[in-house]
């Protein structure tokens, strides 16, 4: 897929298994998103580059029934053509949750618990076709899913 | 003798409030203004006699410009900002300043007036990253749908619960003259209402606002001197989120669990206030959605976990009920002018516990009441007023 990350240093890119980049306290060892200079848990300041695991359950969810204003800029994966489109808090075992979009989940589908993995996903097109993509979770286990990457529908 | 009848040491001897609403052409300052008198003729004080003051807005930098309007009579005025809190740190800084015996008679004023629609704001102003803006993300609405969906799955509270709330605060807005929305809407319109954000729909959120309220504060030793019914606060408490804690604008939260910050300043409150939560005769409580409403009843002690299907179901949350919960309407009724609101939720405890609340006056007049406030990024104030 083609598009640059909607931000240096959020995720690995580009990549067959796109990693989160979070950051581990050298002090407390507490493991943090986006990576900060300090540390969250503790306050030191010594947190080193941590790639953070593929895959988690769904937390908790929401469904977006309005387009956010700006900041919000997303116009192909989720944006006003799309709404409802669903986020959530996604748990990564042993590290930590991390708030997203979910894409390829439907009201029918969406559940709490469901397993999830990370992908990669078209975010928008500027005026001038420059492409950005960000980070999503989708349903199943990273192996399993043959679609990653080719813009899943937000559903309904 | 009880904890909460010993003697307190700062009193509320006046409230006033510019209602909440829409008002094209008039200013926060302005509407501020009005407040700030009728507090003041309330408690039977012109502003010279005010020692200082202290004042809250979102919009307004510098709420002390109100003196342009009230006379400009030299007293310190200081303007605070803490969020959804703000009237919280406010009162706090306030009693404070007379606890100290800095000062005897000070005057709290919020007010604030903002566009419609949801708040937004820079997302790097709140430690967020600017992609967490670009992603929908930043988003107060979001967070509480979040929330609440889990507490409903951990808890077994319904969507019906959810619409009952709801139903409550506008039939209350229906029997408050003040009050920004005074229709009152059934339960299935509240359901069938736009889903904004699963499980919460369009009429079970709270608007953002214009309004102002304003409260006048005094040494208790003096307080009869200026009324026959003055309140006491006996306690304020703000606290900030702990790392673990589950808050709105946070791009990660830990898996370790740690309550929410009103969980903590609530118990504070009460330690500071000598009462416990089964003292409490009336609650106003940070209903920015009905799902905030029956999480916080939780948080401050109020009911346990996964009690308000039953509580509500039963009416206990109503004027009539036995824990009356936002009787003026909430936000949900009278929308939110941030820098206003905390004072808001004093001035209908008060209003309530003097027994002049006309047609939704809770039929036992109150003695304790419970106002508290949360919002982003994981602020709350909770405070514990008596008579």
């Amino acid at each position: 897929m083609a598009g640059e990350p909607i931000a240096e240093g959020l995720f690995t890119w580009p990549s067959d298994q796109p990693r989160l980049i979070g950051g581990r306290c050298g002090e407390c060892d507490a493991v943090s998103f986006p990576r900060r200079h300090g540390c969250p848990r503790c306050g030191a300041v010594a947190v080193t580059e941590e790639l953070l695991g593929r895959e988690g359950t769904l937390w908790t969810w929401t469904s977006q029934g309005f387009a956010p204003k700006e900041p919000f800029n997303g116009n192909v994966t989720v944006g006003a053509q799309h709404a409802p489109w669903f986020v959530g808090l996604v748990e990564i075992p042993g590290e930590l949750r991390i708030e997203a979009l979910l894409v390829g989940v439907t009201p029918e589908t969406i559940e709490i618990g469901m397993p999830v993995h990370l992908v990669v996903v078209p975010w928008r097109v500027d005026d001038e076709g420059r492409e950005t993509v960000t980070f999503a979770f989708a349903p199943g286990a990273a192996g399993q899913a043959a679609h990653d990457g080719g813009g899943v529908a937000a559903g309904v | 003798m009880e904890g909460w009848q010993q003697v307190s040491d700062v009193a509320i001897i006046g409230v006033g409030l510019h209602p909440f609403g829409r008002y094209p052409g008039k200013s926060a300052l302005t509407m501020g203004a009005e407040a700030a008198r009728l507090a003041l003729a309330d408690a039977g004080l012109a502003w010279p006699d005010v020692d200082f003051a202290v004042g809250g807005s979102f919009e307004v930098d510098q709420p002390d410009a109100v003196v342009a309007e009230l006379g400009m009579t030299g007293l310190p005025f200081t303007n605070v900002y803490n969020g959804c809190a703000t009237a919280g740190s406010a009162l706090a800084l306030a009693a404070q300043q007379i606890r100290l015996g800095e000062h005897r008679i000070g005057l709290v004023l919020g007010l604030d007036k903002h566009e419609g629609g949801a708040f937004t704001a820079d997302p790097t102003a709140y430690a967020c990253p600017a992609w967490y803006g670009e992603m929908g993300l930043f988003l107060t609405t979001k967070f509480f749908g979040m929330k609440i969906n889990r507490y409903m799955h951990d808890h077994g509270i319904t969507q019906q619960t959810l619409a009952r709330v709801a139903a409550k605060a506008y039939a209350n807005g229906a029997v408050n003259p003040t009050a920004f929305r005074r229709t009152a809407l059934s339960e299935e319109e509240i359901l069938s209402s736009r889903m904004l954000n699963f499980p919460l729909t369009q009429y079970m959120f709270c608007s953002p606002d214009e309004g102002a309220a304003a409260v006048v504060v005094c040494d208790a030793d003096i307080a009869r001197r200026y009324t026959d019914t003055p309140v006491y606060l006996r306690s304020v408490v703000t606290r900030t989120r702990r790392y673990g804690a589950f808050e709105v604008h946070t791009p990660s939260a830990a898996l370790e669990h740690v309550p929410a910050p009103t969980v903590e300043a609530a118990r504070a409150a009460y330690e500071a206030a000598g009462i416990g939560p089964e003292d409490v005769q009336i609650a106003q409580l940070q209903d920015t959605d009905a799902g905030n409403e029956v999480m916080h009843m939780a948080e401050v002690g109020l009911c346990a976990d996964g009690e308000q299907n039953e509580l509500i179901a039963a009416g206990a949350t109503t004027i009539t009920g036995s824990l009356p919960v936002n009787t003026d309407g909430g936000l949900i009724a009278n929308g939110e002018p941030v820098g206003a609101s905390g004072l808001r939720q004093v001035h209908e405890l008060v209003t309530q516990m003097r027994g002049r609340a006309g047609d939704r006056q809770v039929p036992s007049v109150p003695r304790v009441g419970l106002a508290q406030l949360y919002g982003a990024p994981g602020v709350a104030a909770v405070s514990i007023l008596t008579t």
